[in-house]
This record gives structure tokens, sequence and C-alpha cells, in this order.
């Protein structure tokens, strides 16, 4: 699927990744995750290579994926308090991260009974407490409403501005505008310049980078 | 330091599959259930005769502890499979045998438990005389569990990724736990007849044996399945 991706992001970007459905937007990224094992080439978070180092590149990278990842009979506190423990942080900053989400009032909550949009949410709120230096967020904006979308955008903000990165899947540009630093196109496996049809409807221009081949994978 | 680290999350995968078990008990009471059910059919299979029946007591309960088991093995990773926490457990840091370990010790205890009730209605059912050397009995069928939701977690690991998982798991899991059940049910049997030909230690020993083992195999190769 992904013929060659040459890109690097540096910390505090915050990078857009463009494309048409099935073009491999969500396997970078995954790859990037240790998710998915690329059967050639190489990526590196932070110096840590994705394929042999597994373990070092999870402990800086959080991934917001399309599934929310939750425990359905789990409250919305056990889920981040499971998720405290498995990342080795202090359980304090759990009711914080509730709260900065807007969950406060189901904390005590079972998630089966979460709409789409408060399991968003809550897999936010888990991200908010791991603090990751790069973020991958595969379509973030999905089933959220303003207000959360608003919350992702914060979020993305607050992390670049602390010295983190991002790397952000979106197929619709508007929700992201005002966070994004750059945009790559992905088109037949490669970093592409972008065509009208990469254009979203306000008229934004995603600029497209296409970064010298040889140069590091994800750094 | 990284030991300590991996002791907490076993302990923290344990508690969220036993708490989420708890709170659903629809797994339990159907895998219980089948493990009953199995013990009646086999019970009206085998007829009226009480000799026979404590003949067959050690198989048959074995084979309803097997067959429930598998049911019990797909569903700790269905709770995984759902929503997506399967992805977000292998994001976390840390050594993937620690997540062997969690899975292994919740289903250990899930599958004990099933074991309790599967025995107290065998016992009734099959008209088993309960022998003097019991807890002995006791420790021959935790050996066999171990052996049993060892290959059963790794299995279920491998083939939770796969659409025809439920048909996939047995498919790879009995002919594996062919010798352990067989060493479980010759040393149970062995045991309920009092042991007259000193028969049973030669079967603990190789149930020990292939619990060592299957535990060695099914801790070292768990990365490599679980990762795609």
């Amino acid at each position: 699927m992904l013929r060659g991706v040459n890109l690097q992001v540096r910390a505090g970007e915050i990078v857009g990744l463009l494309g048409h459905n099935g073009c491999g937007k969500s396997t970078l990224l995954r790859i990037v995750a240790t998710l998915l094992k690329s059967s050639a080439g190489d990526a590196y978070v932070y110096g840590a290579n994705v394929r042999t180092e597994g373990d070092d590149v999870r402990r800086h990278v959080g991934f917001f994926a399309h599934v929310p990842g939750l425990y359905d009979d789990l409250t919305a506190r056990e889920n981040l308090a499971f998720a405290a423990t498995m990342l080795g942080l202090p359980s304090a900053d759990i009711d914080a991260a509730i709260e900065r989400v807007g969950l406060a009032h189901v904390t005590h909550e079972r998630v089966r009974g979460f709409s789409a949009g408060m399991q968003r949410r809550l897999s936010l709120a888990r991200l908010i407490l791991q603090r990751p230096r790069l973020l991958l967020l595969d379509e973030p904006y999905n089933n959220l409403d303003i207000a959360g979308m608003a919350l992702v955008n914060d979020f993305i903000r607050d992390l670049s501005a602390a010295g983190g990165a991002a790397l952000i899947v979106v197929h619709d540009l508007a929700p992201a505008a005002g966070v994004l630093e750059r945009t790559v196109t992905i088109r037949d496996g490669r970093v592409a310049v972008p065509t009208a049809a990469d254009l979203t409807h306000d008229g934004a221009s995603p600029q497209a980078v296409t970064l010298p081949a040889g140069a590091a994978g994800i750094s | 330091m990284a030991f300590k680290d991996d002791l907490r999350r076993i302990r923290a995968i344990v508690w969220k599959d036993l708490t989420t078990e708890r709170r659903s008990k629809a797994g339990f009471n159907a895998v219980a259930a089948l493990g009953v059910t199995i013990l009646v059919l086999f019970g009206f299979a085998l007829g009226p005769d009480a000799q026979a029946l404590r003949d067959a007591a050690a198989g048959v309960l074995w084979l309803a502890v097997l067959f429930a088991g598998v049911l019990a093995f797909n569903r700790s990773y269905q709770v995984e499979l759902d929503g997506g926490a399967l992805e977000a457990l292998l994001l976390y840091p840390g050594a993937r045998w620690a997540i062997f370990a969690g899975k292994l010790i919740a289903n250990l205890i899930f599958v004990t438990a099933m074991l309790v009730i599967v025995v107290t209605v065998g016992i009734v059912l099959f008209q088993v005389r309960i022998p003097a050397g019991w807890p002995q009995l006791i420790g021959i069928m935790m050996l066999g569990v171990v052996g049993l939701v060892s290959l059963g977690t790794f299995y279920a690991a491998m083939s939770s990724r796969s659409r025809a998982r439920e048909v996939l798991l047995p498919l790879l899991l009995y002919p594996m736990l062919v010798p352990v059940l067989l060493a479980s049910m010759e040393a149970t049997k062995a045991f309920l007849r009092g042991d007259i030909m000193n028969e049973a230690g030669a079967w603990v020993q190789m149930l020990s044996l292939f619990d060592v083992i299957f535990l060695v195999a099914t801790f070292l190769a768990f990365e490599y399945v679980i990762e795609v």
C-alpha cells in the first residue's frame, strides 16, 4: 500500500495527513504506532526504530484511533485508572482529565451506556493523561460535536506548545483549521504534490511537502 | 524496576478481566452451564449403571472442562476485540509477556471457578466416591487446569484476529491438548480408584512436565502471535 513515504515531523510540529480513502494514511499511522510492521523501510520516533525498538517507541506515542479502545463494563474512571496503571502514571490526574473532556458527571458510569461521542471524549482523556511526545490521530473529529472538536484542537495545541509533535489524518480540513502547521498528501502510496481534488470545500490549499529520498522517516 | 512495572501491569489486567467478567456475568454463567450440560448429556449416554458412571467420571469431567474452557478462552479475547481495546492494550509500553501473564491468571481463576461447579455436579451425577487423598486430587486437577489454560490462552490470542476464531481455536487447541488431557484423565481416574497400581505418580510427572513445557513455550511465543 505504501511505496516509500519519506516524511519528517519535527518536535512541536502539527502535520495533517491527507489523501483519498485507502491511500495508506491510517496504515502509516499504525506503522508508526507499532501496531503494524512494514514489509520494508524504517520509521523512527525520537530516535527509536519502530521495527526493532517498539517498546521505546510506545513510551512516546499516543494513538487516537477510529475505535475508542475502551472496556464497556468498566466505568469511565476505571478505564482511565487501568490506562494509568498500564502506563505507569499516577492516578491523581485521572479526575482532572475526565473533567477536562466534560465527562465529570458520568465518571462512575459504565462506558456501555455512553454515546459514540462520549466514548471519543473518554479516549481523548486517556491521551490527556498520557501526554505523549508524538500524537497520532486517525480522523480525530469523527463522532464529536463542535465542543468536542475544540477539545481535540486545544489538546493538540497544548501538546505542541510543550514540544510534542502531532500527525493527524483528516478528510475535512475545516475542523482542523488553525491547528495544522502543514499538510502532507499521500497518493499511490507516496507523498505527493496536491491537486485541485485535494482542496477542501472552503478552498484552503493543503501544502504538500515532499522530502528528499533517503531522509529519515518519522523522527 | 522493569519487572516491578510488569507485575503492576499483570495485576491491572487480571483486575480488569475479572471485573468485566463479574459485571457482565453472561460469560461465566454460559461457560458453567455448558460444562454442566455436557456432564448431564454424558450421564444420559452412559445410562443408569452406577459403576459405568463412576468409571467414566474422570474422562467426562475433563471433557466437560475442555469444551466449556474453549468458550471461556474465546470470550477472554472477545472483550479485547470489542471496541478495539486489544489495540489499546498493545499500545501500552512494557513486555508483551505481561499481557499474556495477566490473561493467563484471569483465565486460571475463571476456569478454576467453573471447575468447582463442574466437579461438584459431576460428583453427584456420576455417584463418585470422594477418595481419602482428595487434597492430592485437587492438586492433579490444578495441574491439568494449568496445562489447559496456558495453551487455551495462547491459542485464543493466536486466533483472536481471525474471523473464524470460534472454529479455529478448537481446531488448533484440541490436538495440542491431547497429552495434558490424557495425563489429567488417567491421573484423576487412578486416584478415584484409590491408586492401587501406583500409576498416578507417573501420570502426574508427565502432566507436570507438559505444564512446564507449555508454560515456557507460550510465554516465549506470545509476543510473536499477538503482533501483526
